[in-house]
């Protein structure tokens, strides 16, 4: 048996480093035309926290449709709810956000953005068990349903907490900016690309470390075949979901606090964009959706600066070019 | 004999498809029982069936004294049925290491195990790290074969492994085949190739139109070559 195919040498993996280089090829195109290296600067800065603010609402949504074949158009809805969760738990603690304490500030952002987290976890999990779950595999009427679920959603937001923009102050540490020479980058963005870097290592870590997350990739390319070796995948599936729409409260949250106040539609404002973040990373690809996200925020900044009119649909041409050079995405995920 | 496996009047509808419509067999325990038949004939969607992977419209499936039919493929999978379908379905981004932990269900892979089943199948130990995507199509037959009885299983639902494999594999397969045997398990095989239901097979049952047309000994099946013109459209001869 020991002749068995034993097989000759594979072929060698080939690192696919292009897509993920695309940011910093956009970059250095748009530098020459910017002139103004402060300007680049705080461009690029900004463009990197947006970026990480669009992957942390994002890679729950290409989580959820790369292993569950979900559309699910209610992600939004957990975005804002993230985002109304947020105030409720930096409400009663406004003394600690104006208190003149890096540590107060700190805590009174974390806890914000777990509490957002979890309220859209359990949200996440109602959603799924009563509008997600009786339209598994059948696409028209997981658009239908999810939509559905989303305007719902959004009403019960307005009956809650009213019509009005609710205005959400910054932690006092973070507000204001760092001037590096002439560029001044503000502080809160470098503590949101922070977050969106320790959620995207610890999603990676999840994914490429643990059981769970090898069931999870295992699923996203063939779930049927994870289910015959013995796994339940319809408790993973609630699980994925609770975590994508955590993900999205959290990005959520994170949002209204870069935005300065809250408002019911911001989850279907940025819905769009998380949508036309996972085709352009690859549905279902974590790592596809990071690349996306600075790649689209990028490009969204230095075109706003560059040619306003031409930021409108810089997110759209994008999406194009990319599927144009490659049309499952930049990194896409096998049998999907 | 005991039989480990009972299928009892099963039907199966995959939309308006009418596939199974009553098979009835056994698959004794311990044994190699070989399911033959024409393309169509419903060998496919009785492994699914049985797996749980389609759900029986009618009839009774056991393993042992415990009845399969309304248990999802995971439930199945827990009583101890390997699958190794007839796609594969290895995971192409997961490495050859990652498909065989996902195999292992109850626990960490077993050390001993691994070596025995590295006997069988030495290219999986040396792309160990490998992604099971870059394999070529007999090394991901082994590594389907390899994650089904990574963990000791009481029933084997192997669909045509040797589809598309060089001759030299396939005799190995062979071989490897009566070894997994060997150690009492219970191996419901799906294949067209005739060579291998004879040197594999210890039962036949053969399939055409969703039913069960002939069930006996292999080697009787084997030996007639009227019969396997009869039942299957082809002789052994022109498999020689």
């Amino acid at each position: 048996m020991s002749a068995l195919d034993a097989g000759a040498a594979l072929p060698r993996r080939r690192l696919d480093v292009l897509p993920a280089l695309t940011p910093l090829a956009v970059a250095l195109v748009a530098a020459p035309f910017i002139g103004s290296l402060s300007t680049f600067v705080t461009l690029t800065a900004a463009g990197l926290a947006m970026g990480m603010l669009i992957f942390t609402m994002a890679s729950g949504l290409t989580l959820v449709f790369g292993m569950m074949d979900v559309l699910n158009f209610g992600h939004g809805a957990f975005i804002a709810l993230g985002a109304y969760a947020a105030t409720l738990a930096l409400a009663p603690l406004a003394s600690w956000s104006s208190a003149d304490s890096l540590v107060l500030n700190l805590a009174v952002f974390v806890l914000a953005i777990i509490v957002a987290a979890l309220i859209c976890g359990v949200f996440g999990w109602v959603f799924e068990r009563l509008i997600v779950k009786p339209v598994y595999g059948q696409h028209l009427k997981q658009i239908l349903a999810t939509i559905g679920g989303s305007i719902i959603a959004e009403q019960l937001l307005y009956a809650v907490f009213g019509p009005a923009q609710i205005p959400l102050a910054l932690p006092k540490t973070f507000e204001g900016s760092f001037v590096f020479g002439q560029a001044a980058v503000e502080k809160y963005r470098l503590l949101a690309t922070c977050v969106g870097l320790l959620v995207f290592a610890a999603e990676m870590l999840i994914l490429n470390r643990t059981r769970i997350g090898l069931l999870i990739r295992a699923g996203v390319e063939n779930r049927e075949m994870v289910e015959a070796l013995g796994y339940r995948v319809d408790r993973l599936f609630v699980a994925v979901f609770m975590a994508g729409s955590a993900l999205a409260g959290l990005g959520g949250a994170m949002m209204a606090l870069y935005r300065g106040q809250v408002h019911a539609t911001i989850g279907g404002e940025f819905l769009v964009l998380c949508f036309i973040v996972i085709i352009i990373g690859g549905l279902g690809s974590v790592g596809g959706s990071f690349v996306a996200s600075i790649l689209v925020a990028l490009i969204a900044n230095y075109a706003g600066f560059l040619a306003p009119k031409l930021a409108l649909v810089s997110n759209i041409l994008a999406m194009v070019a990319v599927l144009l050079w490659r049309p499952r995405g930049l990194y896409p995920v096998s049998g999907r | 004999m005991s039989a480990a496996l009972t299928l009892q009047g099963v039907h199966t509808h995959i939309g308006r498809y009418h596939i199974l419509q009553g098979v009835d067999f056994d698959a004794p325990a311990g044994r190699t029982t070989m399911l033959l038949g024409r393309n169509g004939a419903g060998k496919t969607t009785t492994l699914r069936t049985i797996m749980g992977l389609w759900r029986a419209s009618k009839g009774r499936i056991a393993l042992g004294a415990t009845a399969l039919e309304k248990l999802a493929a995971s439930d199945v999978a827990r009583l101890g049925v390997g699958y190794a379908p007839e796609t594969m379905a290895v995971f192409s981004d997961l490495t050859v290491k990652e498909n065989l932990v996902l195999g292992a269900r109850q626990g960490a892979l077993d050390d001993a195990r691994l070596a025995w089943i590295f006997g069988f199948f030495p290219a999986l130990k040396k792309f160990w790290l490998s992604r099971a995507g870059a394999l070529s199509g007999g090394q991901k037959q082994m590594l389907s074969i390899a994650r089904a009885i990574v963990e000791p299983r009481e029933l084997l639902l192997i669909d045509e492994p040797t589809k598309g494999l060089a001759p030299a594999i396939v005799g190995a397969l062979i071989a490897c085949l009566n070894e997994i045997k060997a150690t009492g398990v219970t191996i419901l095989l799906v294949e067209q190739n005739f060579r291998v239901a004879r040197e594999v097979g210890d039962e036949v049952r053969v399939m055409d139109n969703g039913l069960i047309v002939h069930r006996g000994p292999m080697a009787a099946l084997a030996a007639d070559e009227a019969l396997q013109n009869r039942l299957l459209g082809l002789s052994l001869a022109s498999h020689q």
